[in-house]
């Protein structure tokens, strides 16, 4: 019926109510054919006398069967077009839209035929996106596990793809890596491992294992690297996983070792030379006179004095490299004593009550080793004495750490107990805990010295509060870091030029200055530089930049209440001949982004020259695009834009607190950009740039 | 001053400077060459003061001094002398009981101050 559709449905009413017509005649004809000529005459008179109103009846009728026709045809066609487009609206828009049930039944039917379909396609749909939400949580999962797995690991690993962006780094790799220009999200790998090296490394892998290259970084830090490949499903590479370990120290390490041993051989043979000569000639020539005998015993003196105090010192420093060298890990006092009535509780030998240490201490031990050493000795204790119950506790004691186990009631045999120190641990191919005790060089031993309850003690190696804080695994701490983004995976190459790359997949440094005023031709001077990157549509507030500045003159009392900067605090700050570069380095391939940031980058670019930097790099102005987004608004100011669009503003007036909030704001900026379709950073420039000369044009341009 | 100082050490060519250098200093003095030997000699002799080697076969000097502190000798003064010089040791050394900690190698004159320091009733 595709074809009845207006002027068609009439003709084809008109059509139908001819063939009636013609029908009529027809019969009227055969009927007077087969009458006899005086009926014909009756006939004939009756119409004649009726004729109007028989003409006029006719006409009627045809009319109306016309109109019938054509609603009935109508009725139909028109349902079934609202059938078509109800179920168009369904396929393409809106799956659980309901069809009109209204019309004829047959097409009724139909609308519920169709209704049951949609129904069951909306089913296996809902199925399928039930099914990749689950996948992607499990996803989800994985990645934060492995995430939480690698902060947590004490090996600096770097996770980069094919491209040498880096994906993920751990803790660990930021504190071998000092340089927060170095290890970031996104940043180059080659910024640490030059690329030739890491091919050769890749080169060098065989069957899936993992090659080692060496490498220098700002020519004094030595490192090696362990690179192993990820591969895909087709077995093409995707990335490489790099362990990282610092050598700087431990070649050093072993330099001074060998220099002590040197000055220990060296100096004991001279002094022993010495002594050897002077008691071989007393003993030889007795008859010599009580001076020169004097003489020769004062060299025997003097020389076995030089060889102890040499000694002495050998050990000193020995036993400071020593402990540096054993890599066990750092872990406070109060954590180990869990750790350790953790394993005591779980062998259910005997009860444990811990008393918390009274003061804040770090010892670098094998946890888990000291654990089962202390839970060997309570089992012996258990079985041997009837101790039931231990009390633990750490304090400091000289240089070292004590670990206390108390108890009431008998100490063991002193005998026995030196038996048990040298007894295998139970449970697997472990060491004695006199070995476990020795590795650390520590000490243990039992006893209840003036009148206190029995005891054992273990003395551990403290380390120096602050030593090496980035490498301390505190548990407990579950935060998880922001050390990864698997999406840089997925990211194409930078081979497009600057203006045609989308917004959400470039680099951004947004970044603030505090400065001591705001005419930088005029002698102003930069204290201050704050900058935050983001990464694939994520602020990295863990990779942040921030360094005070030394202006190298007076700090006007009016500007410290504005960013509480006081020329104090400014006193030994690195001056912007240092910082400059540093934050270039911090800034390298990305888009600079800043609130009413053609101010800070005027004071950038005075500076260049005397700097030998140069920041070439695209500029975005967040006070541009918020006016690009808001043309209605009048007020840009960053507080009023985070305001409006919902960024909570903390720390603000100092360069670090108004990057982030910059930050917060431009993610949210972006994405209303996309909204208005404006989707690379081209589209974004030019938005600004359209902005900016409206605001010219209204004279509105103010800081 | 006099006093009773008992000497416990396994190397002979030490015994025989510490020997001397106690009698010169006015103390009467006695040997014992492991840590069981002086057990005994302590009972024996009831020394004021014992001169102990840390490193001895058997029982060694941590033990002797624990077992003397435990066993009723409080007011025997002890002096571990040793080539254990790691902070370690010296800190158990006094914590097990002992009342000075000297170690080799070590200048005559300091050992005989220690020893008189002691027997005068410091700390």
């Amino acid at each position: 019926m595709g074809s009845l559709r207006g002027g068609g449905r009439w003709v084809f009413a008109a059509t139908v109510a001819a063939y009636v017509v013609l029908g009529g005649v027809v019969l009227s004809l055969l009927l007077w054919s087969g009458l006899a000529s005086d009926q014909r005459k009756v006939m004939s008179d009756a119409i004649a006398g009726q004729a109007p109103a028989l003409l006029i009846t006719s006409v009627l009728m045809v009319a109306g069967l016309v109109a019938l026709v054509a609603w009935v045809i109508g009725r139909y066609s028109s349902t079934a077009r609202r059938l078509t487009a109800d179920t168009r609206l369904v396929l393409d828009a809106n799956p659980s839209h309901q069809l009109d049930r209204s019309g004829p039944p047959e097409l009724r039917e139909l609308a519920m035929a169709v209704d049951d379909l949609a129904e069951r396609r909306r089913m296996a749909e809902g199925e399928v996106a039930e099914q990749i939400a689950a996948a992607q949580e499990r996803l989800e999962q994985e990645r934060n596990r492995l995430a939480t797995l690698m902060a947590e690991l004490a090996v600096a690993v770097i996770v980069c793809n094919v491209d040498g962006q880096i994906l993920l780094y751990n803790a660990a790799a930021r504190s071998v890596l000092d340089d927060e220009a170095v290890v970031g999200l996104g940043r180059s790998i080659f910024g640490i491992v030059d690329r030739d090296l890491l091919a050769h490394a890749v080169e060098r892998i065989k069957d899936g294992s993992s090659s080692h290259v060496t490498t220098t970084l700002h020519g004094q830090q030595l490192l090696q690297v362990q690179v192993a490949t990820l591969q895909g499903a087709d077995q093409a590479v995707t990335g490489f996983v790099l362990l990282l370990e610092d050598l700087t120290d431990r070649i050093n390490l072993s330099t001074r070792r060998d220099e002590l041993l040197r000055e220990l051989t060296e100096g004991t043979r001279a002094s022993l030379g010495s002594i050897q000569a002077a008691i071989e000639t007393v003993v030889d020539y007795p008859d010599m006179e009580p001076e020169e005998r004097q003489q020769f015993v004062g060299i025997v003196r003097e020389e076995s004095h030089r060889l102890g105090r040499q000694v002495e010192q050998w050990v000193t420093e020995s036993t400071a490299y020593l402990g540096t060298e054993w890599l066990g890990s750092e872990i406070g006092g109060a954590d180990l004593l869990a750790v350790v009535a953790g394993a005591l509780q779980r062998a259910d030998a005997v009860t444990v009550s811990v008393l918390p240490p009274t003061e804040a201490l770090w010892v670098r031990v094998d946890s888990h080793a000291v654990a089962r050493a202390i839970g060997h000795l309570a089992e012996r204790l258990h079985e041997q004495v009837g101790v039931d119950s231990l009390t633990l506790a750490i304090a400091r004691a000289g240089g070292h750490a004590q670990l206390e186990a108390a108890w009431a009631g008998e100490g063991p045999d002193a005998e026995e107990f030196q038996t048990w120190l040298d007894e295998q641990i139970t449970g697997g191919a472990a060491p004695s805990v006199r070995e476990v005790i020795e590795r650390h060089g520590g000490e243990v031993w039992s006893g209840n010295a003036s009148g206190a309850a029995p005891h054992l003690r273990l003395l551990l190696p403290l380390t120096e509060a602050g030593l090496e804080p980035a490498a301390r695994i505190a548990i407990g701490d579950t935060g998880r870091p922001e050390f990864y983004d698997f999406g840089l995976f997925d990211q194409p190459a930078e081979s497009l030029a600057w203006q045609d790359r989308s917004l959400g997949e470039l680099s951004y440094t947004v970044f603030d200055t505090e400065t001591t005023g705001l005419d930088p031709t005029g002698g102003d001077e930069i204290i201050s530089v704050g900058a935050v990157r983001v990464v694939n549509g994520r602020l990295l507030r863990r990779e942040s930049f921030e360094r005070l500045v030394d202006p190298q003159r007076r700090v006007p009392a009016g500007s410290t209440a504005v960013h509480g900067i006081t020329a104090e605090m400014l006193k030994g700050q690195p001056t912007i001949d240092t910082v400059l570069p540093a934050f270039a380095r911090y800034a390298a391939d990305t888009v600079l982004v800043g609130h009413n940031v053609g101010f800070d980058m005027q004071f950038l670019r005075l500076k260049e020259p005397s700097t030998g930097v140069r920041f070439t790099q695209p500029v975005l102005d967040t006070l541009l695009l918020d006016a690009a987004v808001h043309p209605d608004h009048e007020e840009h100011s960053l507080e009023a834009i985070a305001a409006r669009l919902g960024v909570e503003v903390l720390g603000r007036h100092t360069a670090l607190g108004d990057a982030l909030v910059t930050g917060e704001v431009f993610l949210r900026l972006v994405t209303l950009l996309q909204q208005r379709g404006i989707r690379t950073l081209g589209g974004a420039v030019e938005a600004s740039r359209a902005t900016l000369h409206a605001r010219l044009d209204q004279s509105m341009y103010n800081r | 001053m006099a006093g009773k100082v008992l000497i416990v050490d396994d190397e002979p060519n030490i015994v025989v400077s510490l020997q001397f250098l106690m009698k010169k200093s006015g103390f009467e003095t006695s040997v014992a060459r492991d840590g069981d030997e002086a057990l005994l000699e302590v009972e024996r002799f009831r020394p004021d003061l014992v001169l102990l080697d840390v490193m001895m076969p058997h029982r060694d000097g941590y033990e002797v001094c624990q077992q003397l502190r435990s066993s009723g000798w409080a007011d025997l003064k002890i002096v571990l002398l040793t080539a254990k010089g790691r902070e370690a040791e010296v800190t158990k050394g006094l914590a097990l009981g002992a009342d000075a900690y000297v170690t080799k190698p070590f200048s005559t004159a300091d050992l005989i101050d220690t020893v008189n320091r002691l027997l005068a009733g410091g700390g």
